[in-house]
């Protein structure tokens, strides 16, 4: 390796090699206008990034993460207007990318797993209260509906604001705000035929664009009554309205002022529960500790199927992969052989499945295998319920997988095969090798060389390919006892249907799953990697 | 140019690595702008409605002197609302099917819309019905639908009185080389619960009980009951291995088709197929689907397109005033008919268009008898097992073992 051209090996180790010998050069580089005018539009943006990113972090209080702004764009400043640190010029950046996309995703998924975030679960306590309160409030049964002004005594914009309010059945006009209502002078009063005061002596009406600047206002404001309280019902209604439900903090319960019932503040499942178990619909987001980990574990229905699924997963991606890897490999050698004409004409060709939305594909084939009007079994005269049969299904599967991904290494191979230098196949003919040895023992372990990590990133890849199932069989065939896993599912196909498809998105459940099939994931590539580095040691 | 590159490069990190702090802290700055600019309302509705709403919404706006956006939300409109207004950059105002309230209401991301009497008289009862949860009005209903039987009546000239009216004449359609299939209705590879239904009730299932105060109870499960088991059996008389008139190749992406193409006499669906019915130039009639001889009635479910006020939109008192007053008047459930043909729930506006649309009070009709799609969360726990369990059966599967296990669970995924 320690001369650019000792060999194939180097085509995976180019980019960043270059430069090594120019160091010293580099530091005395002469300070161009390009660059210069560069530096200083990129670090100018640099700073406008900042300090758009700092309001709403001023505003939101956060100040451990302002300060982590400031020092970061500090930081960036420094690198780049200093000759030093070359290498960290070149670094910095990667590493930000891979916090922002990497490292920031698998701490929050992780954090979430610890959580019962989810549907009902979302928010905090004091928003499931707020959301108790103000869905239990009804209209008092008999009492009228007035029809609605918005006033005020003072500036239309900040004065503070009255109700006026008519009552329909004896055309009174009175004036309400958190003191109560007032009855007002007819006198005083212009009402337009529905109802709605127009004008009154002292006071500025508000129109709808004046009112609804000040929304929140409006629906915080409530005017007692006798029976209850004035609540408004838009610009131009008001009714008399109750909340049925409270809280209350000395019980740290929520209690029904109609029936009595309570339900009491219960932190470890994020939901206010009744004496019988009975549970509000409105909850919130706790800590819950392992139990999303030990469900995955103990709850017979997820892991009794588990091992199955994880054999049949690992047979999807190796036969995904290495299927795709086969074909595409075996036309790249055909269309490598100087033998071949019209290479031009196949390439393009072949690539036409790449070429094309694999979603939209994925979906034809889906229609392709159906029983009864698909092409493939009308066009071979076949009657097999493709879908319907554990092995039929799981063919299938993989067949589209084959067509959708072949392009992939079929390009892929044909850029390492022309890596690969002729002398070498040619040396062995020389040396009375058949085709065959002089492939097994030659262009094969190069390809593997220089292959390799795309195949464990097409296997990591295919071992998580959620539409490939999902929108094929989605999971089918199902064993008529058990409707949540079926024989194509894959972990993540399964896994999705247990946190999304009950009641409700599963979120913290979700997270858990994940990083059960990250740690299987990140095991496999890791060895495989290792694997890789020997062979890469023996071949270059 | 390695400077240069490295810049542009650190420039996006950067903008990322500002993003990404100040991605959660977004929201607070959002809250403080509506204050300065003022009298807004934000909808969001799906592309069609989008397109219909747009008009009204301006001329609301026009009328009272406030700016109103109507914004299309193409995919996952419930999801992405929910999580939109969690972080508090949802709409004031989302339009959406009724059996999204037990969801959006646990999320409290929905407030009750208050009706006054008078007006929630000038809409038709189911649909009210649809949109109340716990005894409290969430939104305002302005269009319903359910399935019904749509029949070619060039091949099958009578509507059937009863399934086995139909399969007699789909056979004798299929014996004489006029229709290749009995009935279209989708199945497809996993089921479809919602296709299902009616067939179901008939046969004497149900889904869920209902409680005191008229409200589905989820502790009361039908799926897995005996009832449910002898259902499923029928079902299953009528399935691959049976009677061959249901079929899982029958799915929702051919079953239209397949009875446009004249293959099929009978197609359960609903008034989204319609205009593809029309366009094939078929001459078609609508029914009530039928029963099974000696059975129950058929009952449909009845979906119902609602509008609700944002619980966390910084203009709820203009959300209230544009769902609760503006859209209770007829022009605008009028509109939206026409942006898609769906039965309107407001009285007076259904009459507008009945004289135009004959199909519109067929659809109504068939679903006279029809059964509110259940609100609750639970019911979010029945689409996929249930419909798997029907796949299952109608491959020829053991009734009672699929329908017990899709019960347990069923039951097993309710809180």
């Amino acid at each position: 390796m320690s001369t650019p051209l000792s060999g194939p090996g180097s085509a995976t180790q180019a980019p960043g090699r270059g430069p090594v010998g120019s160091r010293a050069a580099r530091d005395h580089a002469p300070i161009t206008l390009t660059g210069l005018a560069g530096k200083v539009l990129l670090l100018g943006l640099t700073a406008g990034v900042a300090v758009w990113a700092a309001f709403p972090l001023i505003d939101g209080r956060k100040w451990a993460g302002l300060a982590l702004l400031a020092a970061t764009t500090a930081a960036l400043f420094y690198l780049y207007l200093t000759r030093r640190h070359i290498p960290a010029k070149y670094l910095v950046p990667g590493t930000l990318f891979l916090i922002a996309f990497q490292v920031f995703p698998v701490l929050y998924t992780a954090s979430t797993a610890f959580t019962n975030f989810g549907d009902g679960h979302r928010g905090s306590k004091d928003e499931a209260i707020v959301a108790i309160q103000s869905s239990s409030v009804t209209q008092v049964p008999g009492s009228a509906e007035y029809a609605l002004s918005i006033a005020t005594k003072g500036d239309p914009s900040t004065g503070p604001l009255v109700f006026l309010v008519t009552d329909p059945a004896t055309g009174t006009v009175s004036a309400g705000d958190t003191d109560g209502l007032r009855r007002l002078d007819a006198a005083d009063v212009t009402v337009a035929p529905g109802g709605k005061v127009t004008a009154a002596d002292g006071y500025t009406v508000l129109n709808f664009g004046q009112a609804s600047a000040r929304s929140k206002e409006i629906t915080d404001l409530v005017v007692p009554t006798a029976g209850g309280a004035l609540r408004s019902s838009g610009l131009s209604r008001a009714y008399e309205g109750k909340a049925v439900r409270a809280y209350e903090v000395g019980c740290d319960c929520v209690r029904d002022t109609g029936t009595g019932q309570t339900w009491t503040a219960n932190d470890e499942v994020g939901a206010f529960v009744a004496a019988d178990g009975e549970r509000l619909t409105q909850g919130w987001k706790v800590n819950v500790g392992l139990s999303n980990f030990t469900r995955v574990l103990t709850d017979e229905t997820i892991s009794g199927p588990f091992l199955g699924t994880l054999i049949w997963n690992f047979a999807f991606a190796i036969g995904s992969t290495g299927g795709t890897f086969l074909l595409g490999m075996l036309i790249a050698l055909v269309l490598h052989s100087p033998r071949m004409r019209g290479t031009n004409l196949y390439r393009l060709l072949l690539v036409l499945p790449y070429a094309m939305p694999s979603f939209a594909m994925l979906l034809a084939w889906r229609d392709m295998f159906n029983a009864d009007f698909g092409l493939i079994n009308n066009l071979f005269g076949l009657d097999v319920d493709w879908f319907g049969q554990p092995w039929t299904a799981r063919f299938a599967v993989i067949l589209v997988q084959l067509w959708l991904g072949y392009p992939y290494m079929f390009l892929v191979a044909t850029g390492a095969l022309q890596a690969i230098p002729r002398e070498l196949t040619e040396a062995t003919s020389v040396d009375g090798a058949s085709p065959w040895q002089s492939f097994r023992a030659v262009t094969l372990p190069l390809l593997l060389v220089a292959l390799s990590p795309l195949l464990i990133s097409s296997f990591a890849y295919n071992f998580n390919n959620f539409n490939a199932i999902y929108l094929t069989t989605e999971g089918a065939p199902f064993p008529a006892d058990n409707p949540t896993n079926g024989a194509t599912d894959l972990l993540i196909t399964y896994t999705y249907r247990l946190a999304f498809g009950g009641q409700g998105a599963e979120f913290g459940f979700a997270a858990a799953i994940s990083l059960f099939i990250f740690a299987i994931v990140a095991v496999v590539s890791t060895v495989s990697f290792r694997r890789t580095r020997k062979q890469e040691e023996v071949y270059s | 140019m390695r400077i240069r590159t490295a810049g542009v490069v650190a420039l996006f990190a950067l903008a990322l690595a500002a993003s990404g702090c100040g991605g959660d802290s977004d929201e607070p700055a959002a809250k403080e702008s509506p204050k300065a600019a003022g009298g807004k309302l934000v909808i969001w509705a799906d592309d069609k409605r989008t397109a219909a709403l747009k008009p009204f919404a301006e001329k609301f706006g026009q009328e009272n002197g406030v700016t109103v956006e109507v914004q299309a939300v193409s995919k996952d409109l419930q999801t992405n609302f929910v999580t939109a207004s969690q972080q508090g950059s949802g709409p004031d105002v989302v339009v959406g099917a009724h059996d999204w309230i037990g969801n959006l209401v646990q999320n409290g991301a929905i407030d009750p819309v208050q009706l006054s009497a008078e007006q929630k008289s000038g809409f038709n009862e189911t649909a009210i019905k649809a949109v109340t949860f716990n005894g409290q009005l969430y939104g305002v209903p302005y269009a319903q639908e359910n399935l019904a039987l749509i029949r070619n009546t060039e091949l099958a000239p009578e509507a059937p009185k009863t399934i086995e009216d139909l399969v007699a004449t789909g056979k004798q359609l299929k014996a004489s080389k006029k229709a290749t299939e009995t009935l279209c209705l989708q199945v497809g590879q996993n089921g479809d619960a919602y296709h299902i239904y009616p067939l179901y009730t008939s046969a004497g299932g149900y889904l869920f009980g209902t409680g005191a105060n008229g409200d589905y109870d989820p502790k009361d499960l039908g799926v897995g009951k005996p009832a449910s088991v002898e259902a499923f059996k029928k079902i299953g008389a009528l399935g691959e291995k049976g009677a061959g008139v249901l079929k899982r190749s029958i799915s929702d992406t051919n079953s239209i088709a397949t009875f446009t193409g004249k293959k099929c006499a009978y197609l359960i669906s609903g008034p989204w197929a319609v205009a593809d019915v029309k366009k094939a130039s078929i001459r078609y009639d609508i029914s009530a689907i039928p029963g099974f001889a000696g059975g129950k009635e058929a009952q449909p479910f009845v979906g119902v397109q609602a509008f609700y006020v944002a619980a966390k939109g910084k203009n709820k008192a203009l959300a209230q005033e544009f769902v609760a007053n503006y859209t209770t008047t007829p022009e605008l459930a009028v509109a939206l008919y026409n942006a898609e043909p769906r039965p309107p729930a407001l009285t007076a506006a259904l009459d507008q268009v009945k004289g135009s649309d004959p199909d519109l009070a067929k659809f109504q009709e068939a679903g006279r008898n029809g059964q509110v799609l259940p609100a609750i969360p639970a019911m979010a726990a029945i689409w996929d097992p249930f419909g798997k369990a029907e796949a299952a059966v109608i491959g020829g599967a053991d009734p009672t073992s699929t329908i017990t296990a899709a019960g347990k669970t069923i039951s097993g995924q309710i809180k």
